[in-house]
């Protein structure tokens, strides 16, 4: 054991190290202090000393250049950077409580509660991915939450940022990464596919909900080299009670061929939290592995995790989530064929975007609202056929479709909340030029357009003769309680 | 303090005043530039002058291979750039050629060291095309970070302290921190005649305090360039070229 370096009372930079919360074998992590933070921090400090793996120190140089570079509830706050001329350090943002790992003991996990750790995680990814960075450690240790329930992911020391030098890449001929977790194209040296941490991800679902991993946990190359084209023991086989919809999920994110898992750890989320839309394949039912005669085809086919070269940011922007407002009062025919041009036009450019067609069932402000209408008719139901049936013309792939009906009183604020919690790219919503009740209550679009965190198209039906003659006002369009948007 | 540094202008007066104009709204507190001010070009008269004036007022400046030709006609040079720099020997004053023929191969400043091409043997004008050259031009030179063009294709390599090399090819815009721990070789894309396959004019701002490194790229009057040189008479190809950045 080398001797300590630092002693609980030491000052650098202006942080005073108080105790040590953590020793690992890269790097010792203090609590420390400083007079103008009152938030808690931790300092973590590599350790350089004769023997010490040249991999540590890479490692830390590459967290010293990523984190500082990350924003958002997702990450720990960097607060400091000391540098190799002197004292290498990273201070940060103290996150409290334990990691995912403290639940091991409690394996296996509800399924509830596996989809939705799944989906705060998805949420986190889909963030630092955003901000050109793939994790490639995720797994239980590097995963906390904050009081507000939003996953943090921690240790960036084996990250690859897609704007700065990868260090890693060319120092080492091993792959880089925590055996049970890692992507088969990570075993390839594979370091820029975000869809590697979804794989990752795939795994700690499964082990979560299984209680068994879905790889084992050996560490030796030849054990983790069968990951390269055998496939896991389904879910289903495990657990007889195995919902049909987490095995699809869970699947799916185990693919070995990353074109085939979900594109986007946000499009991933959006399953995660709708369990109902997700479109069940064969993976869902199955309880086998795959035949013997395609493994082998995977054994010597080359092809299969060949480095993906498009940008991060490029591969990130061709799998956006797409969603709809759709309009199923009476007269918003003209409305409604308009937006179905415009998503066509878009959705022909993006092979990989879903769409996400949303109606807003409203809601009485002060009266109680039934489910059932006055023929006894489901109204949501009602709804999600009708938004499939505006839908079906566009030809899209189920697995890139869904629908939503959402209850609110305020309809633009429905589908805001919408985007938001669903990391929704790009909003399409209609906007009719007379009608009175755009007239009386303000319009929905313009709210959206003007508070929404994503981009959206405001789209206008064709020009008619009518409009041209007759100004709004005296135009107005028929009148319809259920009416979401104009 | 924050640096601009420019490499291999070959004479596009369009170019240079772009990427001038969008240094000085960087607030750029120094001029660096790596050499090769002539050939290819139609104004290498305006661009020389306008480096001797920068010279004038602080500005560093290396020479590079173009140059050097200009007053040793021996210089090893393709057909093209020869057709060129024989072109341009006609259109400098004496003033301009003995600036030129006074450039040192390089210089050091501080923890930088700037030249023209690799640095272990400058007047050979290697070219940095790959991590290899790059490990020869570090280890023959103690300077912590150092700043070459020549190529006309950005790259940043990096030698870590056991002698591994790495390679990158920089984002436009995107600010690269240059690590204490190890020494780094950036070769900067070129001003005057791109050859990465986008014809915007590249510079490089590098913030000392910081030690980060941004690649900027600058849409300039592609055009005009080009009319220039088919207007000089010079071989066609110098032209199209900026028009594809190749």
């Amino acid at each position: 054991m080398a001797k300590p370096l630092h002693e609980p009372g030491l000052v650098l930079d202006g942080f005073r190290l108080e105790d040590v919360a953590h020793r690992g074998g890269m790097a010792a992590v203090w609590r420390v202090t400083r007079p103008d933070v009152t938030t808690p921090m931790l300092m973590k400090v590599p350790r350089i000393d004769e023997g010490t793996d040249p991999a540590a120190i890479v490692s830390f140089e590459m967290e010293q250049m990523i984190l500082p570079r990350l924003t958002g509830p997702h990450v720990p706050k960097c607060i400091a950077v000391g540098d190799f001329a002197r004292q290498p350090y990273i201070a940060l943002e103290c996150i409290p409580g334990k990691s995912l790992f403290a639940r091991l003991a409690e394996l296996p996990l509800p399924y509830e509660a596996v989809a939705e750790i799944g989906a705060k995680v998805a949420r986190a990814l889909d963030d630092i991915h955003r901000q050109h960075v793939v994790h490639l450690d995720v797994k239980p240790s590097n995963i906390m939450f904050r009081p507000s329930g939003d996953a943090v992911l921690i240790d960036f020391g084996l990250s690859h940022h897609d704007q700065l030098p990868d260090l890693m890449q060319e120092e080492f001929r091993v792959p880089l990464g925590t055996a049970p977790y890692m992507s088969p194209e990570q075993l390839r040296g594979v370091r820029n596919d975000p869809r590697s941490d979804l794989f990752a991800l795939g795994v700690l679902l499964y082990f979560f909900s299984t209680g068994t991993r879905p790889f084992g946990g050996r560490e030796t190359i030849r054990a983790m080299r069968r990951r390269l084209w055998r496939d896991p023991i389904p879910p289903r086989r495990l657990r007889p009670d195995y919902p049909p919809w987490l095995q699809e999920i869970v699947l799916r994110c185990l693919e070995i061929e990353p074109g085939y898992r979900y594109p986007t750890a946000a499009q991933l989320a959006f399953d995660l939290t709708h369990h109902d839309a997700v479109k069940l394949t064969a993976r869902s039912e199955k309880l086998k592995r795959d035949r013997f005669t395609t493994v082998l085809r995977r054994r010597f086919n080359k092809e299969l995790t060949r480095p993906s070269r498009t940008a991060l940011a490029t591969h990130i922007s061709s799998s956006p989530i797409i969603a709809v407002a759709i309009d199923l009062s009476e007269g918003s025919k003209a409305i409604n064929d308009a937006l179905r041009v415009t998503t066509d036009r878009i959705l022909a450019t993006l092979p990989s975007a879903r769409l996400a067609c949303v109606n807003v069932l409203k809601q009485g402000r002060i009266t109680i609202d039934f489910t059932l209408d006055e023929h006894g008719h489901n109204k949501q139901i009602d709804r999600l056929v009708a938004l499939r049936h505006w839908a079906a013309p566009i030809r899209l792939d189920e697995r890139r479709l869904t629908a939503h009906v959402l209850e609110a009183v305020d309809p633009a604020a429905a589908i805001l909340d919408f985007a938001k919690s669903n990391s929704i790219d790009h909003i399409l919503i209609g906007a009719r030029q007379n009608s009175l009740l755009r007239t009386l209550l303000g319009s929905v679009s313009a709210k959206v357009a003007a508070e929404a965190q994503c981009t959206v198209t405001v789209v206008r039906p064709p020009p008619t003769a009518d409009d041209d003659a007759a100004p709004a006002e005296k135009n107005p369009a028929p009148l319809s309680a259920a009416g979401g948007k104009r | 303090m924050r640096i601009a540094l420019f490499a291999d202008i070959h004479a596009n007066r369009q170019a240079f005043e772009a990427c001038l104009a969008q240094a000085r709204e960087f607030a750029a507190e120094r001029t660096v530039l790596l050499g090769d001010y002539v050939g290819y070009g139609a104004d290498p008269d305006w661009t020389v002058t306008t480096v001797m004036e920068l010279v004038d007022k602080g500005a560093i400046a290396v020479l590079g291979n173009h140059d050097s030709a200009i007053g040793n006609p021996r210089e090893q040079m393709n057909v093209e750039a020869r057709i060129a720099i024989d072109w341009t020997r006609g259109e400098l004053g004496a003033e301009q050629r003995r600036f030129l023929a006074g450039l040192p191969l390089d210089r050091v400043d501080g923890e930088r060291l700037y030249v023209h091409s690799e640095a272990s043997n400058p007047s050979a004008w290697i070219y940095v095309t790959s991590a290899y050259e790059a490990s020869r031009s570090l280890s023959f030179n103690p300077a912590q970070i150092t700043f070459c063009g020549h190529i006309h294709r950005p790259a940043i390599y990096s030698m870590s302290p056991t002698a591994k090399m790495t390679a990158f090819t920089p984002t436009t815009g995107a600010a690269v921190p240059l690590l204490q721990g190890r020494r780094w070789l950036a070769v900067l894309g070129s001003v005057g005649q791109p050859r990465d396959g986008n014809p915007a004019a590249c510079f490089a701002m590098f913030d000392t305090d910081k030690r980060e490194l941004t690649y900027c790229r600058v849409p300039y009057d592609v055009e005009q360039a080009v009319a220039a040189i088919r207007k000089k008479g010079l071989p066609r190809w110098l032209a199209d070229r900026l028009l594809v950045g190749q």
